[in-house]
């Protein structure tokens, strides 16, 4: 994917202003920032040339859209209607007429311009800060015109940081699992899309079950767990190429497979004659190592993002609960000491905090803790609902709930969600199908 | 009615098990039939405690070979109506000494995907270890666990889940 990339990024003017709005992500946003996103303006000719080769109107308008879904949904921002504008695009990125802005209670401005050069798409974008009447951002992107709607998440990103102080999350991609039939023949297959719900591929025919994918580092390669022949062992899927191969081929079921940050191990467990241990395996010499050596269940691994901690889930106290260990196995610790049952640990990407699944009188909640599992903080309570995986700036869970059926075992569903660490910000995942297991991965253009 | 049929099909695997065995066996099905007089009382409906104990779902290996066992919630351990099923499975075995089989572990949708994979194999090998304990040999048994992917109750209540926490015994020939 992204060898086919072509992206230039070109600063046109350094960016001196010193922003006055500022975005607080630390805490649940009551009152989204209003921001402006003029429809990006675009001369007859690129525009003619666009509609012929993306079947879009106008695709300046269009990477508009895409800027605005984002920002909504970040729940920062609240964009502006856009019936309310007064300024034309055009003249508006040139030199915007900040009263107007003032008017409608925009406090932020995108304005920008699209251009075919040589076939490709080239967009320009400024954010401006209305209430100081300055610029606070100004960048230009050369790809290809298919990219459109990348340029739409990446501007995005841009926006998110200058007003936030953080990376975005917005040129990402979630795969997960994509789920037909009834409960009990379910069919799964891998999907991808992009964070947003769009571009979805399936990347799997629905032949066999397939479990729990995750990303690599560069999101380049998948690991997942798959029943081919009935053999439930861990996989290696590369996206760009479709070639898959069995990493775990264990004397038994190898499953819960996650990359180390560096990407060159793969942890799992293994089970044998009813003990679940935790292995790693180096991907280019193969050597396996056992890491936990326990007569329990131990399962769901996850490295800390500098390699040095792993934290999992174990029944050895009687009940799952989240341990904490070194990357080789010593110094375990149990961290979960609430009551209930908890599993499913994810290490942030800021290093700072464990996302968990608990249960708790029949009810399941997504949380964080501290990784000495102090701090405990449950952000969202529901019949079912586990599995959560960070954004890659860690303020973000996308997890997966189902639904309870009636008396007739009827009305299942599955389907992703995302929440905001503050706990606010509740949002349904669109997927074509039913969905579960999702991983988000990290920034794809950084 | 249900006891008679036991005894019967436990006498008959008795006589080709040494002295040992056999003294073993009558004591376990001692406790067998008293915890069963014990505990009979308690049960409610389908289930006692949280174990299933109906039949519903339940196929048949052969005549009287019920294909399945049950467990409580999180547990692997073995209830006495399993080890009895067990019994006629290993019994059925061993007269059909060509019969490979396969244990499929289960769990209910009340845990996590991945601690249910590991879950429903340390089941499978709860059954497996018992087989084995009645000498039915490790190179004719397979495991594999679902987890909580094919259950086969598709409710979201408390019979259903413990239909659903099961190991079944396939033939895999």
């Amino acid at each position: 994917m992204r060898n086919l990339i072509i992206l230039f990024l070109i600063f046109i003017l350094p960016t001196n202003a010193l922003g006055l709005i500022e975005v607080d992500i630390t805490r649940g946003n009551l009152n989204p920032l209003p921001i402006a996103v003029s429809p990006l303006s675009i001369d007859d000719e690129s525009k003619k040339n666009f509609e012929k080769t993306l079947k879009k109107k106008d695709i300046g308008s269009e990477i508009s859209k895409v800027i605005e879904k984002n920002l909504k949904t970040s729940g920062l921002f609240n964009p502006l209607d856009k019936n309310a504008f007064l300024q034309a695009p055009d003249i508006a990125h040139l030199k915007p007429r900040f009263e107007d802005w003032n008017l409608i209670k925009a406090q932020a401005l995108i304005t920008g311009k699209v251009k075919n050069v040589d076939d490709k798409l080239r967009v320009e974008f400024r954010l401006w800060d209305v209430l100081a009447g300055k610029e606070m951002m100004a960048l230009a992107f050369t790809t290809v015109p298919n990219n459109w709607r990348r340029v739409g998440h990446i501007i995005t990103d841009k926006v998110y940081e200058r007003l936030t102080g953080e990376k975005g999350y917005f040129d990402t991609r979630i795969i997960y699992v994509a789920e037909e039939g009834p409960k009990t023949k379910r069919i799964k297959k891998l999907a991808i899309m992009d964070q947003d719900g769009a571009n979805n591929k399936f990347l799997t025919l629905g032949n066999e079950l397939v479990l729990t994918p995750r990303f690599n580092p560069t999101s380049q390669m998948v690991t997942y767990l798959s029943y081919f022949r009935n053999l439930p062992r861990v996989y290696l899927l590369d996206i760009e190429t479709g070639i898959q191969e069995v990493v775990g081929d264990f004397p038994g079921m190898t499953f819960a497979p996650r990359f180390s940050p560096d990407g060159k191990k793969i942890i799992m467990s293994f089970a044998k004659d009813g003990n679940s241990d935790i292995y790693t395996m180096d991907l280019e010499n193969r050597i396996v190592e056992k890491i936990t050596n326990h007569p329990s269940i131990d399962t769901s691994p996850s490295y800390s993002p500098d390699g040095k901690f792993i934290c999992f889930n174990s029944d050895r106290s009687g009940y799952q609960q989240i341990y904490v260990m070194k990357s080789d196995g010593s110094n375990v610790k149990r961290i979960s000491f609430g009551n209930g049952l908890y599993g499913t640990p994810v290490w942030s990407p800021r290093g700072d905090l464990i996302a968990f699944t608990k249960l708790h009188k029949g009810k399941f909640y997504i949380g964080v803790m501290r990784t000495d599992g102090s701090g405990e903080r449950l952000l969202t309570e529901n019949f079912y609902q586990e599995a959560p995986s960070w954004s890659p700036n860690g303020r973000v869970l996308i997890f997966y709930r189902e639904t309870k059926t009636d008396d007739k075992g009827e009305g299942f569903s599955a389907k992703l969600w995302s929440i905001d660490l503050t706990g606010y910000n509740e949002r349904l995942v669109d997927t074509p199908t039913d969905a579960s297991d999702p991983s988000w991965s990290s920034l794809l253009s950084n | 009615m249900k006891k008679l049929v036991i005894r019967n099909i436990d006498q008959g695997a008795l006589m080709k098990l040494n002295k040992i065995l056999k003294n073993t066996f009558l004591v376990l099905f001692a406790c067998l039939v008293l915890s069963a007089c014990a505990t009979s009382k308690k049960s409610t409906g389908q289930m006692q405690g949280d174990v299933y104990t109906g039949t519903d779902t339940v196929e048949y290996l052969a005549s009287g070979v019920p294909d399945r066992v049950f467990f409580a919630t999180n547990e692997s351990v073995l209830t006495t109506a399993s080890r009895e099923t067990l019994r006629k499975q290993a019994a059925w075995l061993r007269k059909n000494s060509d019969i490979t089989i396969v244990l499929e572990g289960h769990a209910d949708e009340r845990g996590t995907r991945e601690y249910n994979l590991a879950l429903g194999e340390r089941r499978a090998n709860a059954a497996k270890d018992y087989l084995m304990t009645y000498g039915i040999s490790s190179n004719r048994i397979s495991v594999l666990s679902y987890g909580k992917e094919r259950p086969v109750d598709s409710g979201s209540n408390p019979l259903a889940w413990s239909k659903n926490r099961r190991s079944v015994t396939v033939k895999a020939n």
